[in-house]
């Protein structure tokens, strides 16, 4: 009997999607992935390869068209209680407050709000950092501190999956180092398994423990690399050897996919 | 400025353009009207127009005062009530069969059709007959001005309720939420600001709408006012009902600009609130 946290936790055997079956063009084919639990997976790949196409799959927002997707041996069939989805853009509704917003997903799943929900809504925006910005409206916090509040959002129900759609894209390049470290953090205080799809090359290899390179569109498993670099990891990281030794190798899959092809 | 804190000649005059820019700006339309009602006047006298071709503004502000205050407003409130009514009416009407549209394609494809067509059917033309249909009284006013302000209406709470952010509406599949929380607190709350810009139309519509339906057919309102006097030559009269029209249409497409504002100040970008 092996450890339940070596066990795999979000498997996918042999997924694929066509989102036209009858040009029959696969979107993504023949993926094989375990995740374990509270494991944190980046997935790379040139725009177009099916990343967004493999989170909407474990997210059960989409069936596989080939393959099955599961989570704990169950297969995924419809969208699960247990996962949570930051997407690209912060999607924040702007009619509602900062807190209201972090407090969405509960009042639109069971339609009403407790207090104890809101005393833990303002506990997780404290922990984001944002605690004396919740009776804003969205659009007068900066990008970074609206993707925070997506983050945060995600995290209410408090999912075992997180589930983040190039989450970072929008960003200036500093603030999406630092928010990139601020989820690092959450992350160890709060363990979850995290699918993380980006598509910088230095984000994967600093945040993951492993990270899985997609080929061109249909999109195939390259390669999955363990990440070796100690945590926690720091902007230091960035100059270790080992650091560049990772993104090169990533590099040369995505810039010569003809050598591995 | 004084030329105490601005001693430099060229800066001077640079921030003399630029407060003379900030000042045409701020009252170039207003300039244009004054401008354009004396030359009005100017042309009228110096020209000796005929009163019944062009009257001059002073005659027309004299027309105005000429009829009594509460006439006005009796035909004001006609006018109002009918217009109002038929916006009102509109509202019910046009918002729930949006929003019935927009979450079945079958109705949507149904219903669509008819809509346009009757959109493209002129109301002027319809409108004699709709009175032949039901009568002379209010409801036929009322029905002529919903005909004319519901299609605006549709048409833009079915586009605000369709361009809701993909991400939200797969948020909310992956919550699993019952689809009615998905029209009342996503797509609706995000119609908000498209649903407005055809408030702003559909108001103003309904003001045609009931001065069509009143030169058809009635004994009071404004439209009737500028028709009655238009019929006896009284084009000074004509033209000052006409101006009280535009103005109340004005006040009314404020209104709704207000309303927006005060309800939902989210919805309006932030560098116009």
């Amino acid at each position: 009997m092996t450890k339940a946290s070596e066990r795999a936790f979000v498997r996918m055997e042999q997924v694929g999607h066509c989102y036209d079956p009858a040009a029959g063009n696969m979107a993504v084919q023949q993926i094989d992935l375990e995740i374990h639990r509270h494991e944190f997976v980046a997935v790379v790949g040139p725009s177009g390869c099916g990343k967004s196409t493999l989170l909407r799959m474990v997210a059960g927002l989409l069936i596989p068209s080939a393959g099955k997707v599961s989570v704990f041996d169950r297969q995924v069939t419809e969208p699960r209680d247990d996962v949570g989805i930051v997407f690209q853009k912060p999607t924040l509704l702007p009619w509602l407050t900062v807190r209201d917003n972090v407090l969405f997903p509960l009042k639109h799943k069971y339609g009403l709000v407790t207090a104890a929900d809101k005393v833990r809504a303002e506990e997780l925006l404290a922990m984001a950092g944002l605690a004396q910005f919740s009776a804003r409206m969205p659009d007068e916090l900066s990008g970074g501190m609206q993707q925070r509040v997506g983050i945060v959002r995600a995290l209410l129900l408090n999912p075992d999956i997180l589930l983040m759609d190039e989450p970072f894209s929008a960003l200036d390049a500093m603030t999406r180092e630092q928010i990139g470290f601020d989820l690092l953090d959450i992350w160890t205080e709060h363990p979850k398994t995290v699918l993380f799809i980006t598509h910088s090359i230095s984000e994967a290899v600093l945040l993951a423990d492993r990270v899985l390179v997609m080929s061109q569109r249909p999109g195939t498993v390259l390669d999955l690399i363990e990440i070796d670099i100690p945590r926690p990891r720091s902007s230091a990281t960035i100059n270790s050897p080992r650091f560049a030794e990772l993104t090169a190798r990533i590099r040369k899959h995505i810039y010569e996919p003809e050598v591995h092809a | 400025m004084s030329q105490k804190s601005m001693p430099n000649k060229t800066a001077l005059s640079d921030t003399a353009t630029l407060a003379i820019r900030q000042w045409l700006l701020n009252y170039a339309s207003a300039l244009f009207f004054i401008v354009f009602v004396v030359m009005w006047e100017l042309i009228c006298r110096v020209g000796k127009v005929p009163v019944y071709i062009l009257p001059s503004p002073v005659s027309i502000v004299n027309a105005f005062f000429d009829v009594e205050f509460s006439r006005w407003l009796e035909h004001l409130w006609a006018t109002l009530r009918v217009a109002l009514m038929g916006f009102a009416l509109s509202i019910c009407i046009s918002i729930p069969l949006a929003i019935a549209m927009v979450r079945s394609e079958v109705l949507s494809r149904t219903i669509y059709p008819a809509l346009v067509v009757i959109q493209s059917t002129p109301v002027v033309a319809v409108a004699p007959l709709i009175i032949v249909l039901m009568g002379t009284g209010d409801m036929s006013r009322v029905l002529i001005t919903c005909l004319i302000t519901f299609f605006p209406l549709v048409v833009s709470t079915a586009t605000g309720m369709l361009e809701t952010p993909e991400e939200l509406i797969e948020l909310s599949k992956s919550l699993r939420a019952p689809r009615y929380r998905e029209t009342w607190q996503i797509r609706i709350p995000y119609a908000i600001p498209h649903i407005f810009s055809g408030l702003k139309v559909s108001i103003t519509l309904a003001i045609i709408g009931a001065v069509v339906a009143e030169f058809v057919a009635a004994e009071k309102g404004l439209g009737y006012f500028i028709q009655f006097s238009t019929s006896f030559f009284k084009i000074p009269q004509a033209f000052a009902g006409l101006i009280f029209l535009a103005v109340v249409s004005l006040v009314l497409f404020k209104s709704v600009q207000w309303a927006q504002q005060w309800l939902y100040p989210w919805s309006i970008p932030k560098n116009k609130r």
